[in-house]
């Protein structure tokens, strides 16, 4: 080969270099502009959560900035159907919008999937109660950030019982509740509380009453100094609420729970404590290519571990999707039986149920190991504070992670479950 | 069978009421019956009456009472000995 020929080559493989990298602007901008405008405004409100979280975080402080951005761009009504004045997005589309605020603040990310999961108990199981309606539209015109109260005092963690009742007078109704965490409660425009449905009912006859904020009185009883998840604010409350009989959801709370609560929460925590091991494993790959660069030819100790968190993650992701279309598979089954309940093979529920909860059982406790080897990868860099690779606020978050429902409480349901299945729990082929 | 299915529901069901105290018709769930005592129930039912409930039959309804209850043994104990 001569030298002509080989400029020649060089010249060819350039001008082939320049075409690709021309087709790479073109697709970047086609991707960009394809970029739906709800993740265009998550991303806004994303940018904003992040330059707050470490201020949330070191005060123990609720993300206003964030959530007032949220207002600002109406994500706080995404999940509502458009003919009710939302942005008619899937589960999915807002496990999506989860995610991506949980890479830039876990506090205000787990705060937008609590309110989704409220929200979607209202949607799906208000019946058409006009006052329910209109409580939706007010939702969607003032942007109502909606969180719950389910625990108690006496009843513990399980959201499947409660002491207090609803007690009916002429159609109005006054509860008193004693909660050991409401979630971001002082700064909720509306708190969905369960009860018992009558002083008469047993503690597991639950109803799910919604209780705007001029209907309540907070009383703080305990603070919220915590080892993450510091920006959610879930303090202690005595709580009462007054109110018509119609601000109480027409079905049984057991109904509720298990069609809208259990799946909507589930995924979207799931979606939150992704997008934080996700922004670990970002954290650790940047690291890890900073390491290399600085002595070439060879890979730094850690290299295996971050082949290992990558290809965790991604099983993650992958899990998070099984789920979300078994979710959705389940709603739009629901629909289509809803007139005949009572009498619907409870197989289907028990798989949905068994299967949301495995998937919080393996997501809670993955993302915590994965986020452990990133901060191996990191070392010190990870381990202080305030460095552009630090992961201990991620691993503090990521501990509620187990908890949040205790991972235990949640294999014995499981195992309960699966005590009732006669098709194998290890899904479609 | 409905002093057997009420012996079970004593032993497997942790109502909030004594089963004895129970109507035939009267409505479990408010008795206090919950979904993961249905599990129970269910085993329980199929083991005392050596039948298996099928997925089909496995609905809130079979377990809202002891009426409905003792229809679903009395049709799976009839096919059973039609087989």
């Amino acid at each position: 080969m001569n030298a002509s020929t080989d400029v020649a080559v060089l010249a060819a493989v350039k001008a082939e270099e320049a075409a690709v990298a021309a087709a790479q602007i073109v697709e970047d901008v086609r991707q960009a502009s394809a970029e739906p405008a709800w993740l265009a405004a998550t991303r806004r409100v994303a940018q904003i959560a992040a330059q707050h979280a470490a201020a949330v975080d070191r005060d123990a402080r609720f993300p206003v900035e964030a959530f007032e951005a949220m207002r600002r761009e109406r994500l706080l009504s995404a999940m509502i159907p458009a003919a009710l004045g939302g942005a008619g997005l899937t589960l999915a589309e807002v496990a999506r919008i989860c995610e991506t605020l949980a890479r830039a603040c876990s506090s205000t990310a787990m705060v937008y999937a609590m309110h989704q999961s409220q929200v979607a108990c209202i949607v799906d199981q208000s019946n058409g109660v006009p006052w329910q309606r209109e409580m939706i539209a007010r939702l969607v015109d003032e942007q109502w950030l909606l969180a719950s109260a389910t625990s108690e005092e006496t009843i513990g963690g399980n959201m499947r019982t409660s002491a207090c009742a609803v007690e009916l007078v002429d159609g109005a109704f006054r509860i008193e509740k004693l909660a050991p965490t409401i979630s971001y409660g002082e700064h909720a425009d509306c708190i969905l509380v369960t009860a018992r449905r009558s002083p008469e009912a047993s503690a597991s006859d639950q109803v799910l009453i919604v209780a705007p904020r001029d209907s309540l009185v907070l009383e703080k009883r305990g603070g919220w100094d915590s080892l993450g998840m510091r920006g959610t604010c879930s303090e202690s409350f005595r709580l009462v609420a007054v109110g018509r009989e119609e601000q109480i959801l027409p079905v049984p709370f057991a109904q509720i729970a298990d069609q809208s609560m259990l799946p909507v929460s589930h995924t979207l925590w799931a979606s939150v404590w992704i997008g934080i091991t996700a922004d670990a494993v970002n954290r650790a790959h940047q690291f890890f290519r900073a390491q290399a660069r600085g002595k070439p030819g060879a890979l730094p100790p850690s290299a295996g571990r971050l082949a290992d968190a990558v290809a965790q993650l991604r099983m993650m992701q992958a899990r998070l999707k099984v789920a979300l279309d078994a979710a959705s598979d389940a709603s739009s089954e629901r629909i289509a039986r809803d007139a005949c309940d009572f009498d619907t093979p409870l197989g289907a529920s028990l798989s949905l149920a068994s299967d949301m909860n495995t998937l919080k059982l393996s997501i809670s406790s993955t993302a915590l190991q994965v986020v452990q080897e990133t901060l191996m990868i990191c070392g010190m860099a990870g381990y202080k504070n305030n460095t552009d690779y630090s992961v201990g606020r991620h691993l503090r978050d990521l501990f509620s992670a187990p908890l949040m429902i205790s991972n235990d409480r949640i294999q014995l349901n499981t195992a309960n479950l699966l005590l009732a299945q006669r098709t194998p729990a290890t899904g479609r082929i | 069978m409905k002093t057997a299915l009420r012996r079970i529901l004593t032993e497997s069901a942790r109502l909030d009421v004594p089963a004895d105290s129970l109507a035939d018709d009267a409505d479990l769930y408010a008795a206090g019956l919950s979904s993961l005592a249905t599990v129970h129930l269910m085993l329980a039912v199929e083991d005392e009456f050596n039948i298996e409930i099928p997925d089909r039959m496995l609905t809130r309804r079979l377990f809202s009472s002891i009426d409905s209850l003792a229809a679903a043994v009395t049709e799976l104990q009839l096919a059973q000995a039609a087989a």
